[in-house]
């Protein structure tokens, strides 16, 4: 593990980003086989293979394109590029509020591309993601200010190598990132724009409109979300590169034990409930930490 | 590489049938069947699915659902018609509303007999609309690739 530290240390930028643009793709398309597979196992169900998600999208390319608007796919281009380029900048170790802005700004575009088409469905479900997007942002900004007050530094590379353990300065912190990345990673109760579990209500969501090769660039898209994600659940155990692995895994199983074990919130308790943990967990974790500095 | 094999998505209508056929359908993704581990999600929205899964008699209120639907799937795509309504109309056949048969109006690829159909028989007729799946997609990209210039 040190070697593969000390390898990444002596790359330079471009080529930090090169290997986040070409592996991230294959980590995040495993961990949704891996979702589907214990999901399903979970459900005392044999599940798909492994390798299914790779087989949707390479089937989704093969099929017919079909457009309503002819804006909507130059919205999901906008988001793919914008998603990559957050996390490219993530993992090339720039700096850490860049990445979030950029990262929103990406999901803007997917709410406009929601409603760029004219089904209802698709527009309940820009909507709903406008919502769900006021609940969690508030924490992704408080996560990157605690890590600020705690090393002096936005730089995604300095918060990595920072020596001392930051989920002991930031445990509110953590606790409350992971309540809304259960929203990031579209997971049960917090599935409201756009569910995984194919035939549930308002039938997908913002993708009601998108077919064959945009549907597989969000599915994409959404697989280098989930692994930037996973790398911002790293910076938290930065200080042993074992531990940050592994608990960065252990995040996601839990996320897919809480997507098994409950049914879907109203938008309006998803609202008021990540508030209110933005509040208890992520802003008193500042303030206390305001005291002790 | 046959890709349309490992992960065929499906649309299931209810083209007026007794929900018989229909129940079944549904229970081909419950635990005892699990169509999930051939890679076949049944997704509820015609613009992401391959096969159209029509079960019933097909009356004229129905028709023009089951055509709307149809056209609104991306090529390459597969009609299952389930059941013997939709294969015949079955004892429904003289009714003088009932059109008889989901072939009457679109282009049917595999039919799955029984009253009600069997899940094992659902399941098999799917995995055998992936194979159709397959070579009308080869046809089209030939076709494709022969009106390009």
């Amino acid at each position: 593990m040190n070697t593969i530290c000390e390898v990444y240390r002596s790359l330079s930028i471009l080529e930090r980003m090169l290997v986040f643009l070409v592996l991230a793709p294959f980590v995040g398309g495993l961990l949704a086989g891996i979702d589907r597979k214990l999901s399903a196992r979970l459900q005392g169900r044999y599940g798909p293979p492994l390798r299914q998600p790779f087989f949707d999208v390479l089937k989704l390319f093969q099929k017919e394109r079909i457009v309503v608007n002819k804006f909507q796919n130059f919205n999901i281009v906008l988001l793919f590029v914008f998603t990559i380029f957050s996390g490219a900048l993530f993992f090339a170790g720039a700096d850490l509020l860049l990445t979030i802005f950029s990262l929103a700004l990406a999901g803007t575009f997917f709410i406009l591309a929601g409603f760029s088409v004219g089904s209802p469905y698709s527009h309940l479900g820009a909507e709903r993601e406008v919502i769900q997007m006021v609940s969690y942002e508030p924490m992704v900004i408080l996560m990157a200010v605690g890590m600020y007050q705690v090393t002096g530094s936005f730089k995604v590379a300095d918060l990595a190598q920072f020596q001392e353990p930051l989920i002991l300065y930031l445990p509110g912190i953590f606790v409350g990132f992971l309540y809304i990345l259960t929203i990031k990673f579209r997971k049960s109760p917090f599935d409201l724009s756009m569910s995984h579990h194919a035939h549930q209500e308002i039938v997908r969501g913002i993708t009601t409109e998108f077919s064959g090769p945009a549907l597989a660039i969000i599915e994409v898209t959404h697989w280098y979300e989930n692994v930037l994600l996973l790398g911002m659940v790293y910076l938290f155990f930065g200080f042993n590169p074992w531990i940050a692995l592994g608990m960065s895994v252990l995040t996601f199983l839990f996320e897919i034990f809480i997507d098994m074990n409950y049914a879907r919130f109203k938008w309006q308790l998803t609202f008021a409930s990540s508030w209110l943990f933005t509040a208890v967990a992520g802003i008193s974790n500042i303030i206390v930490l305001n005291f002790m500095t | 590489m046959g890709w349309f094999k490992r992960s065929p998505w499906v649309l299931h209508y209810n083209a007026t049938s007794c929900n018989g056929c229909d129940t079944e359908v549904i229970v081909s993704l419950t635990p005892l069947y699990d169509l999930e581990r051939f890679g076949i999600i049944n997704t509820g929205n015609p613009k992401h699915a391959d096969i159209l899964l029509a079960t019933g008699s097909v009356n004229d209120k129905s028709v023009q659902v089951l055509k709307t639907l149809y056209g609104q799937m991306p090529n390459p795509k597969v009609i299952v018609a389930v059941g013997l309504c939709a294969i015949s109309g079955c004892v429904f056949q003289d009714c003088y509303n009932v059109l008889g048969g989901v072939d009457k109006v679109l282009p049917v690829d595999v039919y799955v007999p029984g009253c009600a159909a069997r899940p094992e028989s659902i399941i098999d007729g799917v995995i055998k609309a992936c194979d159709i799946l397959e070579e009308k997609y080869a046809h089209r990209k030939n076709t494709y690739a022969r009106t390009q210039p």
